[in-house]
């Protein structure tokens, strides 16, 4: 139930939004010369990235827009939103701390660092 | 070396009482991981824990480890709904789930623990014509596979299952229903523990607490693992990583076509007996049965975007939820007691990767979505068998990755649980 | 004093008064006896007097407005109330599951995993007693008359407790003028001040508050529990209401800023027959007794680890009529105000001592103290006997943290109290007072103003120096935590309960420690603790600590298991709120809606539409309606409803480009005004959708889909135009429910459309098949189409909503005498089968490509691309032997097959071999047999041959044939 700042209408819940998977697949302009490994390729493969992903989101209960999502997929945080056909941000989020790309906050996976002080 | 594990049975039981169970041994050892195993199974949920016990049993191979993040049954192996059946649409699929569900027929005798499978059917409720007709579909298909399935009528359903509101007069009435009378529920965590146990016995290293920092690949081989608690050799690698199979696939470059996906699950307070059965409604998305311990066991549907955070938004339960009330409508005034998430691999078809990979020695099970639980020893007894043949069985050879690229899929949309 | 209320428990009347809770009430009647845990069955009181609490729990009225599970501690009595024990057999006071404590040595934690496996069939035997044994309550059996709604609400700051931190910042922002919330659990605000005598502050700040409340954005809701934190600041409170329908409410609540200020929860402590009824936390038990008389209460004993249990020791001191027997304190010593203020009262108090053991079944009558050695590991000495009714037992307290570990929060875990306490926030939030690891009432009052000074600050305001208020410090003393209280008994023959209501012992996690279930996950999954309807709100920092110490692993290496949400049960209902009933789902109607309903008609649902079945005449069932109307389409006119179908208005200067990529047939030479069927496919290659689309205008086509997939359509269609081609000039406007359509079928339809429209020439010269003209009925601008999905005649006209029903009635009121029938969707389905047109979602199932229906012809060889186009020449797309759309002819022309039928070549023993499944199948009574459509493997080829359906009864013989059942050169398109 995070918020997200649609660039058209401003901050409304997820719940109003679909969320379009990975950002900068770009359907191929030569499908015949493709193979079927290719194909597949850009159809089905994807990194689905525990950390930093880039994804595109509709406001499909709203304007009906499309945009860029740069989203921390381990803590849910977004960190940049921008439009369809913009490069890419460079962003930090929250470094990860444990091999599986848990951070050291943030991860709903863990609820507690056990660190004394 | 270890030893063989005292039988479990009311004798022992009672033997040990009058020594205060202080008798009793660890079910399995907490080993330091060795050098060099002939095979390495990353992640210790009910999938790996199987794949090792029938690498052990059915192929031999005993000097191989489970290497577990956590703790064993920690993934969705302790986070599911534990709803078991092989009610499938198509050949492949109801093969594999029909195989499995043979194992759980004999499980907690085989295993000597006893994982409470309870065989109180399965009913799959339809609530428009189109229901009706695919999950006809399903039933004709079911019967001619040999695999145990009725159809009921409105009254038959409201006979199997008298709590279920049946008016005609709700949103979507309940028009009917197929049954699976085999299917049902099992102990998730037990599931673990039990096969964890087994495996142990026959000289398995089930390693807890041991995270993969990447794998060590050498000239198209695999030759074994980075772990937190240093490097082990194998020339034989079974990724089983619910949750997180893309991450360890990342590590080697592999790309695989998966979502990994926020899953919610509850239970009610305990009360006594009041649902006998499993009901799954996949069109306004109920699906619920009752624990032995009497709580509500209640199933939501998938959040639509990516998240590892196991927590999913809450509007989906509050679906969920909406939907248990339409359709038994005395469940009003029960209360939500615990609530969790877990993290599913979505695939395209809905259907799992149990699949070589182009690296040698590579192996993935994965991409199970909502229902990997039921399929338990199944995927464990086809991914063993593909590990160490290097070659898939026979079961699951529609199962290999290859088919995103063929197109040869095994569309289970309309079988899985939850509308993905 | 308050109003007497009576209420009834276990059948007997009892009273009580107003603001009385069911358990206070039954204390002041001298009831302890109020449960029997789960699996032991053992006699059981309340131990706490909020919603803490493991054992009091009853089942609240009968019939339709029961309720299981619920907290005596929580529940203020009223008039009438009705409430029962639970979980016992065939009394509280005589409960034969009992006997299940006798032999509780043979059943340890996890015993079912080693047992009930033999014979092996016999699991389910074992599991319908195991079953009627567990649960506690009785689900209701009958609707629920209540109602329940849900509340949006959006503030700057939330403030979440109405105890005396929450109620300080409360008051340090109601005059910022920022919108703020308060919520308190239970119906009255002060939390645990409301016990004080000394600090009389909190009256003055509720009074102020109260004042307050509704007015300058401020809202003070009470008898609300805040139960679940969620991302960005989204939390969700339950509120219930006595006595009104609406029963609960749900807030949803997004803040700016939360202050948690949620208090803390008294521990106990873990000794041998700790559960006795009488056994009760220490400041619960002073709760009680500032609150009411506890009827035959007149030994105390007082267990402690720490210095605030001494404050219930002095309050029973001013209670005339009880006498308090002795503290009785682990600790060697303690300087503490309050230890040295008892003792100055002439209390007893035994240091270095501690209760080993209880006495008394149904209501504990004694204790066993002994002294401990120096290391608190041994009772040593003589155990001594002290007599008492009530033992009140502090085990130090635990910070109220569950919203902060929801919210991401990171703990850390405090040695000094064993307490974890926030760390890091995650969310914009902060905790103050006891939940932040404040337990004292001076250093709460300054921590909660330093911090809201600094929030204020957060808002660009500034705190109001005047409001500070102090207190005097109290000197607490050390707490000494101790996990396992010694026993002079074997360990393996204690009863020390760690969660009560599942009775979970120490000893059993011990074993579980033994048998290698060594996480805290595993522990608590093995022996259930913490898994009870108080989810270890009491229990799970000692069953940590036990852990701890017979594992030597240190806590805070051990962690927490997780704070899940809710943090106490909220109810099914009040979460489903108003979307129940009329109001699950929407329910989308044509304009001719009303008419089909008063006409009889029968309805389908299609996604959400409600859709015109068939319409039965007088005591026809559906076969005879829809026969009736497929023939009087096929000899007279038949007339449908097709509003529901999907409309896109796609308009641009690339439309045609546009519809060249989105469907796989060609469209750039589609004249205006002319029609064309379109398949549209997935980048998979399978067909998606379907549906005709009008050249309207050199850049503006309206395109239609099938009904159900009308909005993912347009949503797909939006995803092409936006994110993968945004070079082209379209726009796309769903125009579903702007135009009704009204389908005109039959050899008379042109006849009928003369009458309605008699200036226009409907000849098929100027009118010719798959074209469209706008022509004015009445003065209305209607489209109309000459498309056909029957192989009639057809007319299918789009007219602006608002006149769609003054047209449908125009058409019968014209057509009577062209035997005008209104026909609904099954009859459409069997007009069409006949013409072997497929459905979307009924031929195909996401699987299937046009090659496969047979459709080649409407693959475009020509186009370099279009979506879907390269998935069709992958290696399984162009096998030769893939499922086929075809026809199939039962042998016996009155056998209807059913749909969803499988198809085999041959009939064996199961398991058989299919090659296909019976996609559509009806009666068709122009051709006075059944037909049906299936896809079969190589069907195509295959024609004329006889294959099964095997029913569970019998096989059915089929032939395979063309799909086309009537009229396969279209004649009566033009007759």
């Amino acid at each position: 139930m995070f918020l997200i700042k649609c660039p058209y209408c401003g901050e409304r819940d997820q719940s109003e939004f679909n969320c379009g998977g990975e950002a900068h697949i770009v359907r191929p302009k030569n499908p015949p010369d493709l193979t079927d490994d290719q194909w597949a390729d850009y159809l089905f493969m994807r990194k689905n990235i525990k950390g930093i992903q880039f994804e595109r989101w509709n406001h499909s209960n709203g304007c009906r827009r499309w945009f860029n999502v740069t989203r921390n997929t381990a803590t849910d945080e977004i960190l940049k939103i921008y439009n369809m056909g913009e490069q890419p941000p460079i962003v930090t989020g929250i470094a990860p701390k444990t091999p599986s790309g848990e951070t050291s906050i943030g991860s709903g996976n863990i609820s507690t660092s056990y660190t004394k002080k | 070396m270890h030893k063989k594990p005292k039988k479990y049975s009311i004798f022992s039981l009672i033997k040990n009482a009058f020594s205060y169970h202080e008798n009793w041994q660890p079910v399995w050892r907490s080993p330091e991981p060795k050098n060099n195993y002939d095979a390495i199974i990353i992640g210790g949920g009910g999938h790996g824990l199987t794949t090792a016990y029938y690498l052990a049993k059915n192929h031999g191979l005993t000097n191989i480890a489970v290497i577990e993040k956590g703790w064993i049954g920690g993934g969705n192996t302790g986070r599911n709904t534990t709803i078991i059946r092989s009610n499938y649409l198509w050949d492949q699929s109801a093969a594999l789930y029909e195989h499995a569900l043979k194992l759980w027929e004999g499980m907690s005798q085989e295993l000597n623990y006893n994982v409470m499978f309870s065989q109180r059917g399965v009913m799959n409720v339809a609530h428009t014509l189109h229901d009706v007709r695919e999950l006809k579909r399903r039933w004709h298909a079911n019967r001619l596979n040999d695999i145990d399935c009725e159809w009921l009528n409105t009254k038959e359903v409201k006979e199997f299952c008298p709590i279920i509101n049946i008016s005609p007069n709700i949103r979507y009435p309940v028009m009917g229903a197929t049954l699976q009378r085999r299917g049902g529920t099992a102990r998730h965590d037990a599931v673990a523990w039990g096969y964890a146990r087994g495996a142990d016995a026959m000289g398995v290293d089930i390693i807890q607490n041991c995270e993969v920092t990447s794998l060590n690949v050498n000239n198209g081989q695999v030759i074994g693992i980075e772990t937190t608690r240093g490097s082990i050799k194998s020339k034989k690698i079974g990724v089983v990583a619910a949750g997180h199979s893309s991450v360890i696939a990342n590590m080697v470059g592999i790309r695989l076509p998966l979502e990994s996906r926020p899953l919610q699950a509850l239970v009610s307070e305990p009360v006594k007996p009041v649902i006998d059965t499993v009901v799954m409604s996949n069109t306004i998305h109920a699906y619920v049965s009752q624990s032995d311990k009497g709580e509500l066991v209640i199933g939501a549907g998938t959040d639509g975007y990516t998240s590892y955070t196991q927590r999913g938004g809450f509007n989906i339960v509050e679906d969920t939820i909406t939907a248990v009330v339409e359709l038994f409508p005395l469940f009003s005034r029960m209360k939500m007691l615990r609530h969790w998430g877990g993290i599913v691999d979505i695939c395209p078809d809905a259907s799992p990767i149990i699949s070589k990979t182009h690296i040698n020695g590579l192996y993935f099970n994965c991409g199970w979505g909502t229902g990997g639980f039921k399929a338990t020893p199944g995927s464990g007894w086809v991914f063993a068998h593909t590990i160490a043949n290097d070659e898939p069985h026979k079961l699951n050879v529609p199962f290999t990755i290859n088919r995103f690229s063929s197109g040869e899929l095994v569309d289970e949309h309309g079988a899985a649980a939850v509308a993905h | 004093m308050n109003k007497k209320i009576s209420f009834t428990f276990d059948g007997k009347k009892y009273s009580g008064f107003e603001g009385d809770t069911l358990a206070s009430a039954l204390i002041r009647n001298g009831v302890f006896l109020v449960g029997r845990s789960f699996k032991y069955h053992r006699p059981r009181g309340m131990i706490s007097a909020g919603s803490e609490e493991p054992n009091a729990i009853i089942q609240l009225e009968s019939g339709e407005i029961t309720e299981p599970n619920v907290r005596a501690t929580e529940i203020k009595i009223y008039e009438g109330l009705n409430a029962t024990s639970q979980n016992n057999w065939p009394s509280l006071n005589f409960d034969l599951g009992s006997v299940n404590d006798l032999f509780s040595r043979f059943f340890p934690s996890g015993f079912y995993y080693k047992t009930f496996m033999w014979p092996p069939k016999y699991w389910e035997k074992y599991e319908y007693l195991i079953r009627q044994a567990a649960g506690l309550g009785r689900s209701p059996t009958k609707d629920d008359p209540h109602q329940y709604e849900h509340f949006h609400y959006h503030c700057d700051i939330l403030v979440v407790g109405g105890g005396i931190s929450g109620l300080y910042a409360a008051k340090l922002l109601a005059k910022a003028n920022l919108k703020v919330l308060i919520i308190e659990q239970h119906p009255e605000l002060g939390g645990q001040c409301l016990n004080t005598d000394s600090f009389k502050t909190h009256e003055v700040l509720i009074k102020e508050l109260e004042e307050q409340n509704n007015k300058d954005n401020f809202k003070i809701i009470k008898n609300s529990t805040v139960f679940a934190y969620m991302h960005s600041n989204y939390l969700l409170a339950c509120q219930k209401i006595n006595n009104a329908k609406i029963r609960q409410i749900i807030w949803k609540i997004r803040a700016t800023k939360v202050v948690l200020a949620t208090g803390s929860i008294e521990r106990f402590l873990t000794f041998d027959n700790n559960d006795r009824p009488g056994i009760m936390l220490a400041n619960s038990a002073r709760k009680y007794q500032n609150h009411c008389s506890a009827k035959d209460i007149k030994k105390i004993v007082i267990f402690t680890n720490n210095d605030t249990a001494y404050q219930t020791a002095i309050d029973f001191f001013y209670k005339q009529e009880v006498e308090v027997q002795a503290v009785i304190d682990v600790r060697k010593n303690s300087n503490g105000d309050l230890a040295k203020k008892a003792e100055k009262l002439g209390i007893k108090i035994f240091f270095n001592h501690a209760v080993i053991d209880t006495k008394g079944r149904k209501k504990i009558n004694s204790v066993i103290i002994s002294e401990l050695d120096e290391s608190l590991d041994k009772a040593i000495g003589r155990s001594k006997k002290l007599s008492c009714d009530l033992l009140c037992v502090s085990g130090g307290w635990t910070p109220t943290v569950h919203l902060f570990s929801q919210s991401k929060g990171i703990l850390f875990y405090r040695e000094s109290d064993a307490t974890f306490i926030p760390d890091k926030s995650f969310q914009n939030e902060i905790s103050i007072g006891a939940c932040n690891g404040t337990f004292e009432l001076d250093e709460i009052l300054k921590e909660t103003y330093s911090k809201i000074s600094g929030l204020l600050t957060e808002f660009g305001k500034k705190i109001d120096v005047k409001s500070r208020i102090n207190s005097e410090k109290i000197f607490y003393d050390k707490l000494k935590h101790l996990w396992i209280v010694p026993s002079n008994k074997h360990f393996g023959r204690t009863k020390m309960f760690v969660d009560f209501q599942n009775d979970v012992t120490a000893k059993d996690i011990k074993l579980a420690l033994r048998e290698g279930y060594r996480s805290i996950e595993h522990i608590k999954r093995y022996t259930t603790t913490g898994m009870a309807t108080d989810q270890g709100k009491i229990g799970n920092i000692n069953a940590l600590g036990i852990i701890s110490d017979l594992s030597g692993v240190p806590i805070h290496k051990l962690g927490t298991t997780t704070f899940r949400l809710p943090y106490t049960p909220v109810t099914f209902g009040a979460m489903a709120g108003r979307h129940i009933k009329e109001f699950f789902d929407v329910e989308r109607t044509t304009p001719m809606h009303q008419w089909h309903v008063d006409c009889g008609a029968k309805f389908e649902d299609v996604g959400q539409w409600k859709r015109a079945w068939y319409y039965p005449i007088e005591n026809e069932g559906i076969l005879q309606a829809v026969n009736r109307e497929v023939k009087a389409t096929r000899e007279g006119i038949g007339i449908l409803d097709a509003s529901t179908l999907g409309k896109i208005d796609v308009k641009g200067r690339d439309a045609s480009e546009f519809l060249n990529r989105v469907y796989t047939n060609a469209w750039s030479k589609l004249d205006i005004g002319k029609c064309r069927y379109g398949l549209m496919l997935g980048d998979d290659g399978m067909v998606i959708d379907d549906g005709v689309t009008s050249r309207l205008g050199e850049n503006h086509y309206v395109m239609t889909t099938t009904t159900g997939n009308a909005a993912s359509v347009m949503s797909k269609l939006e995803d092409w135009l936006q994110t993968e081609w945004p070079e082209l000039k379209v726009y796309l406007t769903s125009v579903t429910e702007q135009f009704a359509t009204i389908s005109i079928n039959g050899p008379y339809a042109p006849k009928l459309m003369n009458k309605l429209c008699p200036n226009h020439d409907f000849s098929k010269d100027n009118f010719p098949h798959m074209s469209f003209q706008n022509i004015g009925i009445d003065d209305v601008h209607c489209r109309v189409m000459r498309i056909s999905f029957t192989g009639e005649m057809c007319y299918e006209i789009n007219v602006p909503s608002s006149y769609g029903k003054a047209l449908w009635e125009k058409c019968f009121d014209l057509g009577n005498e062209y035997n005008i029938t209104p026909y609904g969707t099954e009859a459409m389905h069997v007009l069409r089968a006949e013409k072997g047109f497929i459905i979307v979602g009924q031929e195909t199932d996401g699987s299937v490509t046009p090659i496969d229906l047979d459709m080649s012809w409407i693959v475009s060889k020509k186009k370099y691309d279009f979506i879907g186009k390269r998935a069709l020449y992958r290696s399984d797309t162009i096998r030769e032997d893939r499922k086929q759309l075809v026809g199939i002819l039962t042998k016996d022309p009155n056998e209807i097959l059913e749909e969803g039928s499988q198809l085999v070549e041959k009939i064996t023993p199961v398991p058989m071999e299919m090659v296909g499944h019976v996609t559509s199948s009806y009666y068709s009574p122009n051709l006075g047999r059944s037909i049906a459509l299936a896809l079969v493997k190589e069907g195509i080829k295959k024609k004329g041959l006889k294959i099964y359906a095997p029913m569970p009864n019998k096989a059915i013989e089929v032939e395979i044939t063309n799909p086309v059942f009537i009229d396969p050169s279209n004649e009566r398109l033009s007759a």
